[in-house]
Parts: structure tokens; sequence; C-alpha cells
């Protein structure tokens, strides 16, 4: 099963690329692929059993083996993984449906994104250490390219900004692994969580800080975020929802799982400086976000805001007692699937702006309401959700973030909260920019949504409504993977030290 | 009253909104009426509900409740869901469903003909079921959630004609200004889960409000503590209830449509920061410090308030500033002790603050302006406009036997029955404002409804041209006549067609007028009618864990606060309507214009502090950092990466060269980090 949902959008490539020539049977044959890759996807999370918990659905092979060095290809999902699987097959549909309407150089488009949907698939569901890092490193390619061809303005700096990044924190990443591996002498990732990793062949607090670097590289963590807006704003519109949908979670996902389930005594002595980072991240994010007039740089600078609040969730691990970082990692873990679904909606949202109006400059726009009301009630929907308006998903997610920090760090945990002040602003006054107002003379003749661009918002949407309203729905798979089961182990790690 | 009846008083409305959103689309398009019925019924509905809970509560001395239902578990934190029936709740459940009806009903005659019809009544039943929400919750975050609810609901309704550009500026400031109230909300939250392993000891859960009284009453909370929460509590009240200094968005939330206004101002929002403090006001009374600030802010508010009701020249922003000013007496009630007094304020407020809002619809739906300049003589057009709004202002002015007097010199008397200083100091305040409600109520009344007409819309247009139906976009605050008069004008109505309103309007506010004359003898009286005891409101209504303390009929407060209603009213007499002196001749030209501009207020919030301050300083140096200083780092480092990279682009095909390299590279970093440290 895993493999399938990991293998199927590459297979779907070899075929477009082998068989289909009219770009319709291109998009019939990807729109399939990604259709038939969420329902897998779907079903890999129905059947995770969260009562019982660990890495389910293993399929492990020897792939390279040898004398010494065994490269194993060993895929599982926990309630994590199992979640962000969730995640990337409903972002890679969305991000298809929004794609129906490219003209140009259809072919390599599709493949590309059907690799990416295989690259990010392959991050979450790898349990061996080279898996992880071979997917890591094969996401970069389709993002370069789809980037630079397929992108606008500054694209090929943005694509080289980004791929640069990320191409260092992946360096950062590989000494690590290695490391690991001269010291235990394993790829896999299971035994490593089980392992004692404070006697390695470097010290822990560098490998700690190489991985932690990869991974704060990705999330983004101020001050290395200034790839994201670049990126972010040149990119076509399914980079955008992918880039900030699932990418980003990559970094949070490596956050938990190699950081804080590795080596919780280290992340639980970062904590303070992590959280620190967080709040930085969140107010400042939050207040450059005021000042952009582009929509998309303007979501590119709120997500950095909004993914401080995984970091700071993370930082609950702070705690002396283990119940409370389970509600701030549990938190965290949310507000990963949370922020997935809300920014993926509002960047889809903004391309069917961008697409009718040719302009993302928000002065330029303004009473498109009265013209596209589909579309301003999805962005509505959107915004508020963002904002962390309870009933939609990212309020559950911030509050069990607020609830797990704050024990721990009150007053960083409270300058977090303002954020929550200052995110309402930029919203309401984007949504009012563009959306309300006298209707302009410019855009007498814009239309709404059309059918196929409806479908992605309506798919969205009722993700954002049903975890808003039913967050059990998704916590209770995280918490058995994060919350519950890592907050036991740092109890039990850390106590042990005492 | 069984748990499920409970829970559709808030699912009838919200499954009304959820229909007319979703559901019923393709038949509303056919026939917009649709929408209104649905969403009569469905609250028409919750008001029998709301009327069983009140029996419900009536036959039960103490919590009604049922036991709450697990939403969320996780670690620590066990969030349940869960309904609260008490004595306030099912106060609040009437106030709230009545209003609300009759409120819509007079809609489907205001919105007649407005193309956003449906949409209207969709977030009207919104907006209904969060108060509801809001006023049955059990769990602190639960109540937070509806709270939130309540705040876009009437964010997207101020905002409701979009296209305008200061309605939906007006949206966006309440949204935002009650916002900063809700962080404190947010931190008491967060505070009081800070105590959860006390909490835990004691098998209490720090989010369930009845556990919150428990921990309270048997000191698992300490004195700090208490005090800190309570203050928390009352900034998102302070922000809901627009008490000073949040007081700002109130008055510009004038540009929903009226009826809107009616059921902010009487029932829903502004009553949800006045229901908060006394929800937890077990909490509130725990700690001296969190009353006496309760009870300045209100009555600094109650007076504050109404001076700039004095001089405001739109009729509903006069009564919008009377609003505030009433909700300071109900805060300030609240801050003295005086629990009941306070609630039987807010229900008899409900009434007639709706019917004095109504009517301002009413004669807008004949004048087409809300500016007070412009209209003159209504009463021989509008006799029961005419009739109902001055039964509504002798109430509001406290004027025996209408209801307001009833609970205002309740307050009054429990504010000097307390004794202590700063009760003292509020009681002041309280027959201050007393003189002025009178005061300014009366001026509007003879403003609009006696003298000669001076010619509504067309008039206004004349005057200030190009300021209807469409208003010029003007810049936050630089609006030179002192108010958002020209935005609110007109709404989905046109120029002016003198006659009284339909029945459909004119019904609701004949009933509101019943009970702005009635809800105070009736239910409140120092001596038994019939059936209903003697102070039966009081001893319907004692505060968690409290008492019945009987309060003496004050015959001194009665005459007083009576002598000088009737001052306010005899005032506003001489001036407006014998015209014995021109009021022009009175005003001191400074001391004017500082109440006209709001005392600068709004100008130093928008402009001031949010646009130089904040967005014009703070965020643009940041912004300015991030372009140049943190990303000027990054490209330094990035010149290395540029020319590196540019390299590593032309391998970066998926190759497995280029993984070997990469391998390559790290093999010989950790070789050389086992070197220096292994």
């Amino acid at each position: 099963m895993l493999t399938a949902v990991v293998f199927l959008p590459v297979a779907a490539a070899i075929i477009i690329a082998l068989a289909a020539r009219s770009p319709r049977a291109v998009k019939g044959v990807a729109l399939t692929a990604f259709v038939a890759d969420f329902a897998l996807a779907i079903a890999v999370f129905a059947r995770y059993n969260t009562g019982d918990g660990g890495f389910q659905q293993v399929e492990q092979y020897d792939w390279l083996p040898g004398e010494s060095v065994v490269f194993q290809y060993l895929l599982g999902v926990d309630g994590l993984s199992a979640t962000m699987v969730l995640l990337t097959g409903l972002l890679g549909l969305a991000a298809m449906l929004v794609s129906m309407n490219i003209q140009h150089r259809v072919r390599e488009y599709f493949v590309f994104l059907l690799l990416l949907q295989t690259a990010v698939m392959g991050v979450f569901a790898s349990l061996d250490f080279i898996l992880f890092f071979i997917m890591w490193e094969l996401e970069l390619v389709p993002m370069f390219f789809l980037i630079s061809i397929w992108g606008t303005g500054r694209k090929e700096y943005s694509a080289m900004k980004f791929l640069v990044f990320t191409f260092v924190g992946s360096a950062f990443m590989l000494v690590s692994i290695l490391v690991l591996y001269f010291s235990v002498g394993t790829f896999d990732m299971r035994v490593l969580l089980e392992s004692d990793l404070r006697n390695l062949v470097a010290p822990v607090t560098v490998v700690f800080g190489l991985f932690f670097a990869a991974f704060a590289i990705k999330l983004p963590v101020w001050p290395v975020h200034t790839w994201l807006p670049d990126a972010h704003t040149d990119a076509p519109t399914a980079v955008s929802v992918m880039l900030a949908g699932v990418l980003l979670k990559m970094g949070g996902y490596g956050l938990i799982r190699v950081n804080v389930a590795m080596f919780p005594e280290v992340t639980q002595q970062a904590a303070l400086p992590f959280a620190i980072l967080a709040v930085i991240s969140i107010l400042f994010g939050a207040m450059v976000t005021l000042r952009q007039t582009d929509l998309k740089r303007l979501i590119a600078y709120s997500s950095v805001s909004h993914m401080g609040y995984v970091l700071l969730g993370v930082a609950s691990v702070g705690a002396t007692g283990g119940a409370l970082s389970s509600v701030g990692l549990t938190g965290a873990a949310l507000q990963m699937f949370t922020h997935g679904t809300i920014t993926g909606l509002l960047f889809v949202m903004v391309g069917v702006v961008y697409d009718k109006a040719h302009t993302r400059h928000i002065p330029d726009l303004g009473g498109l309401a009265a013209r596209m009301p589909y579309a301003a009630v999805a962005l509505m929907v959107a915004g508020l959700a963002s904002l962390g308006l309870p009933g939609l998903s990212g309020f559950v997610a911030e509050i069990m973030v607020f609830l797990g920090t704050f024990p721990v760090y009150g007053v960083l945990t409270a300058l977090a909260a303002l954020g929550v002040v200052v995110s309402a602003g930029y919203i309401l006054w984007t949504l009012r920019g563009v959306m309300f107002g006298p209707a302009k003379e410019r855009w007498a003749h814009i239309g709404d949504a059309t059918l196929v661009e409806k479908v992605a918002p309506a798919l969205l949407i009722i993700a954002v409504v049903a975890v808003g309203v039913y967050p059990a729905l998704i916590t209770d798979a995280l918490s058995s993977g994060v919350g519950e089961a890592l907050a036991d182990r740092i109890t039990t790690v850390v106590g042990g030290l005492r | 009253m069984t748990e499920a009846a409970g829970w559709l008083i808030i699912g009838l409305p919200m499954a009304s909104f959820v229909l007319i959103g979703l559901v019923l689309r393709p038949f509303l398009n056919r026939k917009k009426e649709l929408a209104g019925y649905v969403t009569i019924g469905a609250i028409g509905g919750s008001f029998g509900l709301s009327i069983a809970a009140m029996g419900a509560a009536i036959s039960s001395p103490g919590i009604v409740g049922w036991a709450p239902h697990e939403w969320l578990t996780v670690g620590n934190l066990s969030f349940n869901v869960g309904l609260h029936l008490d004595h306030l709740t099912a106060i609040m459940l009437v106030v709230v469903t009545s209003v609300s009806l009759l409120v819509q009903i007079y809609s489907q005659g205001y919105m007649k003909g407005d193309p956003g019809y449906v949409r209207y009544f969709a977030l009207m039943s919104l907006f209904t079921a969060s108060m509801l929400g809001l006023v049955m919750s059990r769990n602190i975050v639960m109540m937070y959630a509806f709270w939130e609810l309540v705040g876009v609901s009437s964010y997207l309704l101020i905002g409701f004609w979009h296209h305008r550009p200061s309605a939906s500026r007006a949206a966006v400031k309440a949204f935002l200004v009650t916002r900063l109230g809700d962080f404190g909300f947010l931190l008491a939250i967060l505070y009081l889960f800070f105590h959860q392993s006390a909490f835990a000891a004691q098998g209490l859960n720090p989010l369930e409000i009845p556990d919150i009284y428990e921990a309270v009453r048997t000191g698992v909370l300490g004195q700090t503590a208490i005090t800190w929460i309570a203050i928390g509590l009352f900034a998102g009240a302070a922000g809901k209830s627009a008490q000073f200094p949040l007081h700002t968005w109130l008055p510009d939330a004038m540009e929903g449509p009226t009826p809107v206004s009616a059921l902010i101002h009487a029932a829903t929002m502004v009553a949800a920061g006045v229901f908060l403090v006394a929800r937890f006001f077990p909490l509130f009374e725990a700690s001296h410090t969190a009353m006496n600030l309760v009870a300045v802010i209100g009555g600094v508010t109650a007076v504050f308030a109404a001076t700039m009701g004095v001089v405001a020249k739109d009729i509903k922003r006069v009564v919008a500033y009377s609003t505030i000013s009433q909700l300071g007496y109900m805060m300030l009630a609240l801050g003295v002790g005086a629990y009941s007094a306070a609630i039987f304020h807010l229900f008899n407020h409900a009434f007639f603050k709706a019917l004095l809002f109504l009517g301002s619809g009413s004669v807008n739906h004949a004048t087409g302006t809300f500016n007070m300049d412009f209209m003159g003589g209504m009463g021989r057009q509008q006799r029961w406009t005419a009739a109902t709004f001055v039964v509504a202002s002798l109430s509001l002015a406290g004027i025996f036997p209408l209801a307001g007097f009833w609970s205002k010199d309740e307050i009054l008397a429990e504010a000097l029955h307390n004794g202590d200083a700063v009760a003292l100091l509020v009681f002041a305040l309280g027959v201050i404002g007393a003189l002025m409600t009178a005061f300014y109520i009366f001026r509007a009344f003879y403003l609009t409804f006696t003298g000669k007409y001076r010619g509504g819309a067309e008039a206004e247009e004349k005057a200030h041209p190009g300021s209807l139906p469409e208003p010029v976009p003007a810049p936050a605050g630089h609006d030179d006549h002192g108010s958002l008069v020209h935005g609110t004008s007109a709404g989905a109505h046109g120029g002016s067609h003198l006659a009284e309103s339909p029945w459909v309007m004119v019904g609701p506010m004949v009933v509101l007028a019943l009970l702005a004359v009635g809800t105070g003898a009736l239910f409140n009286s120092p001596v038994a009618l019939g059936p209903i005891p003697s102070h039966w409101f009081s001893h319907f209504l004692v505060p968690p864990g409290g008492e019945f303390e009987g309060m003496p009929f004050n015959f001194g407060v009665a005459v007083t606060s009576l002598l000088v209603a009737a001052a306010g009213i005899l005032g506003a007499w001489a001036l407006y309507r014998r015209k014995v002196v021109a009021p022009e001749s009175l005003t001191i030209k400074p001391v004017y214009q500082l109440i006209a501009r709001r005392y600068y207020m709004d100008d130093l919030y928008e402009k001031v502090f949010t646009g130089r301050v904040f967005y014009g300083a703070a965020c643009a140096t940041l912004d300015w950092v991030d372009r140049n200083v943190v990303d000027g780092l990054a490209d330094t480092v990035g010149w290395f990466g540029r020319n590196l990279g540019r390299a590593v682009a032309q391998i970066q095909t998926g190759q497995p060269q280029t993984y070997a390299m990469v391998f390559g590279i790290g093999v010989v970093l950790t070789a050389v980090g086992y070197i220096l440290w292994g």
C-alpha cells in the first residue's frame, strides 16, 4: 500500500513520458493518478490503528545488501507520518486541479508535478535514513524546474535561491546521518529511535544542530526564511500550493521525527532558544506580512509566522513533565496539517484571482466580491481560518500550542499570542483590499471561478471545517504518533538522566 | 427539558444558516422570501425552547446543566463540550431569542429589495446561533469559540454592504478592536490551564466553568491568580461591550443595516461582555482589585459615552453612544456587586434599546437619512414610530414606572448601599450619567419628531453633494463632519417618501414598546403583583454560590434619579422644542470640538498608533531589515552559493553522480569530525 502511495505518481509520470501525446491525455493520466493517490492516502490514514500506535504498514526489503553497509527499502507510518501522507494526497490533488489550464510544455510540467508528489510522499513514508535523504533531495529537482520554467518574475533567481538554501541544509543533514550510522551502525530509524544516542562519534549537540539547521531552513525559521517569499512569489500556483502546503511540513516533520524523538534531552536544553526563535518568527513574520502588497508574498510571510507555532509547540518539551509537551507537540503537528490545508486554500484562491485579473498587487484589486462571489466566500473562509477563527481548523492547533507552551514559557507564549491580533489585521485588511470596496470599472468583466476551479477550494474547505469542528479526526492519530508516544519517551529518557 | 432540546436552541439557527447558505441556494434565487421565513421559523423555535428552558430553570434551584461530552483529549488536556443552563443562562436565552425574533420579523420589511437579502438572513441566523452558544457554554474554550463566532458574524454584518468603503472599514475596526480585548480573554484561559495540576489534584478540570467556581470557592486558585484571570477576562469583556478605552468600534458599527445594529446593541455582541463578567462573577467577587477596576471603568464609560451622545448629529450614533453608556452602568453595577441589578438592566435595556434602533430605522425608511439636521416633524408622518420611540426614550431616561427606571434605580441604590469610596464615586458618575442620558435622548426625539421637516435625503444630498447613496471613499479618520454620518445614510433605500413604515416593521416595534413599559415593574417590583412575587428577578438571579440579599426600595435614590432625569428632559425640551435659546449659543467651541471629534481617541488609535507607530515605523523597519539585513546576509553567503549553485544546478538532474558527490563531501566531513573528536 505505502509503496503504491509513493510510486503511483512516478509510474503515471513514466506513462505520460512514454505514451501520452495530447495535452488532454496528459492531464487525464495525471488527474487519474492524483485522485488515486489521494484515495490511497486516505486508505493509509484510515488503516492506521491509533490504539496500537507505533509504526505500522511496514514494508521492508534489502535494497543494496552489502558486507558492512546495508541500505534498506523501508517504508512505514506512525500517526504523524500517516497524517502527513493524507495531507500530501489532498494537496497533491488540489495542486493538480489548479494546473488544469496549463498550456506551456504540458508534458514536462505534469511529469515534474508527479515526480514531486512521489518525492514528498517518500520523505514522509521512509523509515530508512538513506531513502529519506534521497527522497528529500529528489524533491529539489522538480521544484527547481517547475519554478524556473513555469514561474513568473525573477523565476531563475528564486529557483536557484530555493535550491541553494535547501542544498546547504541537506549537506548538514547528511553529515549527521553518517555520524549516526558510524555510531550505531544502521540507517533504520526504528532502531535509532530505540537506541541511546548520547555517545556518538561526534558531539551530540553538533549532530543535533546540523539536523536542526536542515529542518529550520525548510520550516522556515527566522532568519533563514528569506528564500520562501521569493520562491512563493515567482512559483506557479500549483507549486505555491505544494510548497506551502507540504514542503514546509518536511521541515516540521524532520524536527519532530529526528530532533525531538531521537534527541529529547538535547531538545529540552535547546527549548528556550527554540521558543525565542519561534516568537521572533511569529511576530517578525506577522509584522512584515502587514507591509506586503503582493498577495503571494503576503501569504508567504504569513507562512513564516504560522510555521513559528510549530517550533513553539516543539519548545513545550522544555517542561519537566511529559504531559504538557504532549499537548504542545500534538498542537505543533496539528498546526502543520491545518496550515497545509489553510495556506493551500489561500494560494489556490490567489491563483484564481490572478488568473482572472492578471495582477496580485493589492492596491490594484478591490471590489471583486460582487463579480466573483464564490471566490470571495472561499477566500474569506481561508482568511478566517488563517486568523484562527474557532470552528475552522487553525484555531484548534493554535490553542493547543498555546496551552502546551504557556506553562513552560509564559511570557514568550503571551508574546506569540499577540501574533494572533496582528494576523487578524493583515488578513482582514487584505480581504478588504481585494474583495470589498466599490466595484472598479477595470474589473467589470471579470468572471467567477469556473466549475473546475471550484473543486479544489471545496475539497480544502471541507478539510478545514471538518478538522475545525471535530479535531479528534486528526488529533487521535497525531497524539498516538507524536504527542503521547513522544511525551512518554521524553519522560523516560530525560527522567533516566536525573 | 431534555439535553437534546438544549442543543436545538443553538442548533436551529445554526441549521438555518447552513440551510440558507448551502442547501437552499437554487430555490432562493427564485423566492428570496424563503430565507426570511426559514430564519424566523428557526429562531421562533429557539424562542419556544428558551421559554421551556426558563420553565426548567424556575423549577430548579441550581444548575440544570448536563454532563459534558468528550471532544478532544490529548495528554492532560481534556476538552469537553457541554451545555450549562442556570438562571443567568435562562434569562439570556429569553432576551436573545425574543429580541432576535422581533428583529428578524422587522427585517423582512427593512431589507425588502436588497440584493443581499438571502445573505443577510443567513448571517443573522449565524449571529443568533453564536450568541446562544456563548450563553449556554459549559466549557470556557467552547465559550471563547462562540465568543469569536459572535465577533466574526458581527464583522460580516457590519460590513454587509461591502461595496461601501466606510462599511468594510468599520467592520475591520470592530473585529480588530474587540480582538485586542480577546487577547486578554485568551491569556486568562491559558493562565487557568497553567493551574491544571492544582485543579486535577481536586478532581477538577480548569476549563469547565462549574469547576472554576468550585476552585475559587475552595481556594485552589490563589488571590493573585484570581485577580489576573479576572482582569484578562475583563479585557475581553471591555472589548465586546465597548467599554473605555476599547469603545471606538461601536459607533462605527452603525455602518451595518439598522436591524443588525438593533441586534448588536440589544441582545447579542455587546451584551456578551457583560454576560462574561456575570458568568465568572464568583471569580471577580473574590478579587477586590478586579471589582474596583470593573466599577471604575464602567462608571467612567457611562459618563464619557454620554457626553458624545449629547453632540452627535446622527440619530443612530446618539443611540449607539447611549448603548456604550448603558453598558457602563451594567459594568459598574457588577463592579459594586449588584449582580442581579446588572443583569436586570441588561434585560430591560435589551427591549428599549432594540426599539430605539428599530425606530431610527423606521425614520430612515421614510427620510432616507440618519442625519437629524435633515429630519424634523416626523411625528406627524409616523405616529406609531414616534409613539414607540417616546416610550423607549422615557424608559431609557428612567422615568417611573417604565422598565428602565427599576433597574437603573436598583443599580444606583446598590452602589450607594455598598458605601466604599469607589462605589460612592461610581454612584456620583451614575447620577451625572442619568442626567445626560435623559437630555441626549430627548434631544434626539425633539430633533427628529417635532418641528419642521428639513428635507431628508434630498436636502442632505444638496448640502453634501455626492454623499448619497454611494459615499466617496475617504481615508480613515478623515471625516470632516466629526462623524461618519454619510456612509450610514440611505441604506438599501433611495430618497425620502414620508409615510409610516409597513406593519411588518411597526408590529415588532409595538411589541417591544409594551416590553419597554412593563418588564421592570412586572418582574422586580417591590410589591407582589398577583402571581409574581415581589423582587422576583432578584430572587431568581442570585450569583453562583451567593444568596439573595434583600435590597429595600430606596426612596431617596428613586426621587433623586427621577428629578435628575426630569431635569434632563426639561433641558432638552427647552433647547430643542421651545428653543428658549439657540443651542449653538451655549456651546463652548473647543469643548464641543473635542467631544465631536470623539476626544481624538479614534485619531490617536488609528492614525498615530496603528498608522504611524506600528505600521509606519515598527513594521516598516522590520520589513527593511528583512529585505536588506537578513536577506542581504543570505545573499552574501549566497555569493558562494550562486557560483557553486550554478555548477551544481548543471548536474542537478537526479543522476546518481550528484548523490555520489554529495555523499563524498559528507563522508569527508564526517571523517574530519571523527579525527577531531573521535
